[in-house]
């Protein structure tokens, strides 16, 4: 019998019961560092930042779109890549980072989409511009919504776990082609548009604060991340006796 | 700071209106990420504790037929 | 080991083909409605040619994506309540022969026609000549992506009854792509571009589809049929 110790120590990390009571440690700190820096990124953007020449104090709105546009792109692909942790090695745990993924995920890109309609008005002087990354952060939202509609479709957690994943990874396989496609769509019916978010040409001044904020969404997300994973851990495993251990424990300190 | 009063913030030369109803429906949206999986555990630990106290309740009292009919 | 292989391909695809000529109804609808949403756009819009012909490729691109969606909801649902997809699931071939086979004839039966329909649509909208042969093929290729891609939402959505809106929920984000440069290619060659890059994209679109989403649609199957 050849035991390898390297793949028990790879599917203890699978465990639920290991990543609740590993990130109990993790969240006062977490916590800590995402307020932090959210915090200080806002205030030093919203109040301290030089204003633009061309949009005046509106583009401050850039410091809340950015990021959760990042983060929503980036989210999508952590969701897919949990699902497939979980399809290939039958990772439980994996699966329910992947369903908070989505949740998270979606909330995010409808962040990113209505800060950005909110800050097309002063700048184009409509809310809604067919402009291709809008565009594209809509269509992201219509692929987080279709994972959504299958996380709970079936009967059981096995089945629409399995589904959504199959599902998140063919539309991994789609957003670059969405991203290009909307691209070419764009130049094709508009020579050039204004680029909200060209990050390099920025002055440094204006630049920090986004860096802060996009670390501190960074952050934030994780912390997200890990606190609905972990509601989900207690609903799917209530009948395990280490949550009633802890239960019973809880109960015990009160 | 690049305003001169609270009040310039607010308005921030008339864009204060788009800016912060960006800022205020974008934090209050990432504060119910936080808050709605934080409702969602206490929830899911209430109603352990609900059944474990079942469970207890119907041994003790299983317990107490037994006691009772085997003296 | 060739039958192994290949095996069920043929077999299946001509299995449609006969159980849809015995239901000839059921094929005819989404062409029908293809027509009828046709004749809906001047009747809203405006009669005018110069109008419609502006319109044309993105509602000729619409409605086919429709159609198709309006068709390919009851691809596996037959063979799911009778228990032929569980015969298919425990033969020793690949399943994606099957697969490939029943998603052939669903493009035969309704991309195929409404491709063929579809210089008519072009009178009717005052398209001119010259898009004609770019909007054909946009259509054969595109419309053929379009099932390939249904199918997977098909596979995924099966056990549930009320599956087609949410079919149509997960498969729209995927159908962009393919509308994008299917209409493209008409647009393109209305306004006299060069119309064969964007029909390339397509061409490639339908190489990547066919090599991925029998994969996705054998998954979502075996999924289905254990639940």
């Amino acid at each position: 019998m050849r035991l390898n110790m390297q793949w028990t120590w790879f599917h203890r990390l699978g465990s639920p019961r290991w990543f609740y009571q590993k990130t109990q440690r993790w969240l006062p700190w977490l916590s800590a560092v995402s307020a932090i820096l959210l915090l200080t990124g806002l205030i030093w953007g919203l109040a301290f930042a030089p204003q633009d020449a061309k949009q005046g104090h509106s583009f401050r709105i850039i410091y809340l779109h950015v990021p959760a546009s990042f983060l929503a792109l980036a989210g999508y692909y952590l969701m897919a890549i949990a699902g497939a942790i979980g399809l290939i090695w039958r990772i439980k745990l994996s699966f329910m980072l992947m369903k908070s993924a989505a949740s998270i995920g979606a909330v995010l890109t409808f962040v990113a989409l209505f800060t950005g309609a909110v800050w097309g008005k002063p700048t184009w002087g409509t809310y809604w511009v067919w402009d291709a990354r809008i565009t594209s952060m809509l269509i992201l939202l219509f692929l987080y919504f279709g994972v959504l509609a299958l996380r709970y479709t079936f009967s059981s957690h096995e089945a629409s776990d399995k589904a959504s994943a199959i599902l998140s990874l063919v539309g991994t396989v789609n957003v670059p082609i969405i991203y290009k496609s909307v691209d070419w769509w764009q130049t094709l019916h508009q020579p050039a548009t204004i680029k909200l978010t060209s990050a390099p040409s920025m002055h440094p001044d204006m630049f920090a604060p986004l860096v802060v904020m996009i670390l501190g969404f960074y952050c934030f997300y994780a912390l997200a991340l890990i606190l609905s994973t972990r509601a989900e851990i207690l609903q799917r495993e209530g009948k395990s006796s280490w949550v009633r251990q802890l239960v019973a424990n809880k109960r015990g300190e009160v | 700071m690049q305003f001169d009063s609270l009040q310039q913030l607010m308005v921030m030369d008339g864009h204060g209106v788009y800016v912060w109803s960006a800022v205020t429906v974008s934090v209050s949206v990432l504060i119910g990420l936080i808050v709605k999986p934080l409702r969602q555990h206490r929830a899911a630990i209430k109603t352990i504790a609900r059944e474990l106290d079942l469970e207890n309740t119907s041994r003790l009292t299983a317990t107490e037929v037994s006691d009772a009919s085997n003296p | 080991m060739s039958n192994f292989l290949s095996g069920g391909f043929t077999a299946y695809l001509f299995r449609e083909l006969l159980l849809a000529y015995r239901r000839r109804g059921d094929v005819v609808k989404p062409l029908v409605f293809f027509l009828m949403v046709s004749t809906l756009v001047p009747l809203a819009i405006a009669p005018e040619p110069q109008r419609l012909a502006a319109l044309a490729p993105g509602m000729i691109w619409i409605m086919a994506l429709l159609a198709t969606l309006l068709s390919i909801e009851s691809l596996f649902s037959d063979d799911f309540q009778d228990g032929s997809l569980q015969q298919m699931l425990i033969a020793p071939n690949l399943l994606a022969m099957p697969v490939l086979g029943k998603v052939t004839a669903h493009w035969l039966m309704i991309g195929l026609p409404l491709t063929l329909i579809s210089p008519l649509i072009g009178i009717w909208f005052s398209l001119p000549a010259v898009a004609v042969l770019p909007m054909i093929l946009s259509l054969a290729l595109g419309t053929a992506v379009l099932s390939l891609i249904g199918a997977v939402g098909a596979a995924l959505t099966l056990p549930l009854r009320q599956g087609g809106v949410l079919l149509a929920l997960l498969v729209m984000p995927l159908y962009m792509p393919v509308l994008i440069f299917g209409s493209a290619t008409i647009q393109s060659a209305v306004d006299g571009l060069a119309w064969l890059s964007p029909l390339a994209v397509l061409a490639a679109f339908l190489a990547i589809a066919v090599a991925l989403c029998p994969l996705a649609i054998v998954a979502a199957l075996r999924l289905s049929q254990n639940n």
